[in-house]
């Protein structure tokens, strides 16, 4: 299979790789550039496990060419705890019990974030239509619509 | 199984390049990367035009191109283009909204499309090969004629204040995927009686449609519930709509009038 060289930063960190041609960013970052937070779920664009951050823009990893992003900034979940301390998003889905088997968890996040770096006071229906693209089969997505309304909380208590 | 990405500045040069077999334009990547996933052993060959120009809105005396590129999320929050916003924002949830194209909508299989329902009520046009294209033509033969054919950017006037209507029914709120969905373009007289209509209907064929019986018995109404009712009564005709796991063909036919009816009373 024919291999292609990108570059792209992920997380912050500038990464080389030869990728198969054709290879989904979703595949590349993590089997090639070994962060497995976004999860690989349908494939189709249809549960949103694999949302990414694509230059500031969430975009869904599993849809997405790795060959398009030279050059792009990507940030997935694992960019938003730093030195063990969790961003207040992570801490609100903790306390909130807004993860039960964790798989939706990582793009769920990175959804919210999208959201809250908009708009930092969103209302309940910003919220759920936020998070739209992203299906949880385990908590009935009312534990997720209050961390993340209380994680804006504890945001614009912090800004004030 | 070997996929290639293949770049071009130009459309005319990956216009050539999509007449090899197996080649299929890569717009936002929610079809075609969709498909290669699902494990399409006929696609081969990505094949994309990087021209910047594929990414322009342009708003100029009510007249509106959007390039081919432009995505969902640039059209729901343009400033300029508030009227057709709600039409942007039925498609997907906020990441497809992000990556889904004006140009990949036009092409999308229903029940997707829903932008293209709304670009077919506002009478655009296509560019495809430099030459406009009316947006019924391009989208009956987009399966044939057009199936190898790149469109730069869609055109249309911007619809007079109030004139545009998008209703897109799902049964799972806020993003499903559509039961049907309908886009007017009406035109009202001095005298509070319809002037002209343009009905566009989705998931009533297998491509976007009009539905041309209904707009002509709208022709001289007033806006209420009993002067529309021939209207509604002529809805489906001429339709053949899709079954898949959303609706059955007969349901859908069943519920346009209603959903109808509702877009325009409300």
């Amino acid at each position: 299979m024919p291999k292609v060289p990108i570059q792209l930063v992920l997380n912050g960190e500038e990464r080389a790789e030869f990728v198969d041609s054709g290879a989904t960013l979703l595949k590349v970052i993590r089997d090639k550039l070994g962060d497995t937070s976004p999860k690989g779920g349908c494939h189709q664009g249809t549960c949103g496990a694999c949302s990414v951050e694509i230059d500031g823009e969430l975009k869904l990893s599993c849809l997405v060419l790795a060959e398009t992003c030279g050059g792009a900034d990507v940030s997935t979940v694992s960019s938003l705890s730093s030195d063990g301390v969790l961003h207040p998003l992570q801490r609100a889905f903790m306390e909130n019990f807004a993860a039960q088997c964790g798989f939706c968890t990582p793009g769920m996040i990175m959804a919210a974030k999208s959201l809250l770096d908009r708009i930092p006071d969103p209302t309940r229906d910003d919220v759920i239509e936020a998070i739209s693209g992203n299906i949880c089969r385990c908590t009935g997505y009312e534990p997720i619509i209050q961390a993340i309304l209380t994680a804006a909380r504890a945001n614009s208590l912090t800004a004030a | 199984m070997t996929l290639a990405l293949q770049n071009f500045p130009s459309i005319e040069a990956a216009t050539a390049a999509l007449a090899s077999p197996g080649a299929r334009y890569l717009g936002g990547g929610t079809l075609v990367v969709r498909a290669a996933n699902e494990g399409d052993v006929e696609l081969r060959t990505f094949v994309r035009a990087t021209d910047p120009r594929l990414n322009d809105i342009t708003v100029s005396d009510g007249a509106v191109r959007l390039g081919a590129s432009v995505t969902m999320a640039s059209i729901a929050r343009h400033p300029q283009l508030s009227a057709i916003a709600p039409a942007a924002r039925a498609v997907g949830g906020p990441a497809i909204r992000n990556m889904a194209t004006v140009g990949g909508n036009l092409f999308a299989p229903a029940p997707y499309g829903d932008f293209a329902v709304a670009l077919l009520a506002l009478d655009a046009k296509a560019e495809i090969d430099g030459s406009l294209i009316p947006l019924e033509d391009l989208l009956a033969g987009r399966a044939t004629r057009y199936a190898s054919s790149i469109v730069a950017g869609v055109s249309f006037g911007l619809p007079a204040q109030g004139s545009f209507r998008f209703a897109k029914v799902s049964r799972v709120k806020p993003k499903g995927i559509s039961v049907l969905s309908i886009a007017a373009t009406i035109e009202m007289a001095p005298d509070g009686t319809v002037k002209s209509a343009r009905i566009a209907l989705g998931c009533m064929a297998d491509h976007p449609v009009r539905a041309r019986a209904a707009e002509a018995a709208l022709a001289g109404c007033r806006l209420d519930k009993e002067e529309v009712a021939p209207a509604l009564a002529l809805a489906a005709e001429g339709t053949s709509p899709i079954t898949d796991p959303i609706a059955s063909a007969w349901y859908r036919k069943e519920v346009l009038p209603v959903h109808l009816g509702r877009l325009l009373l409300s």
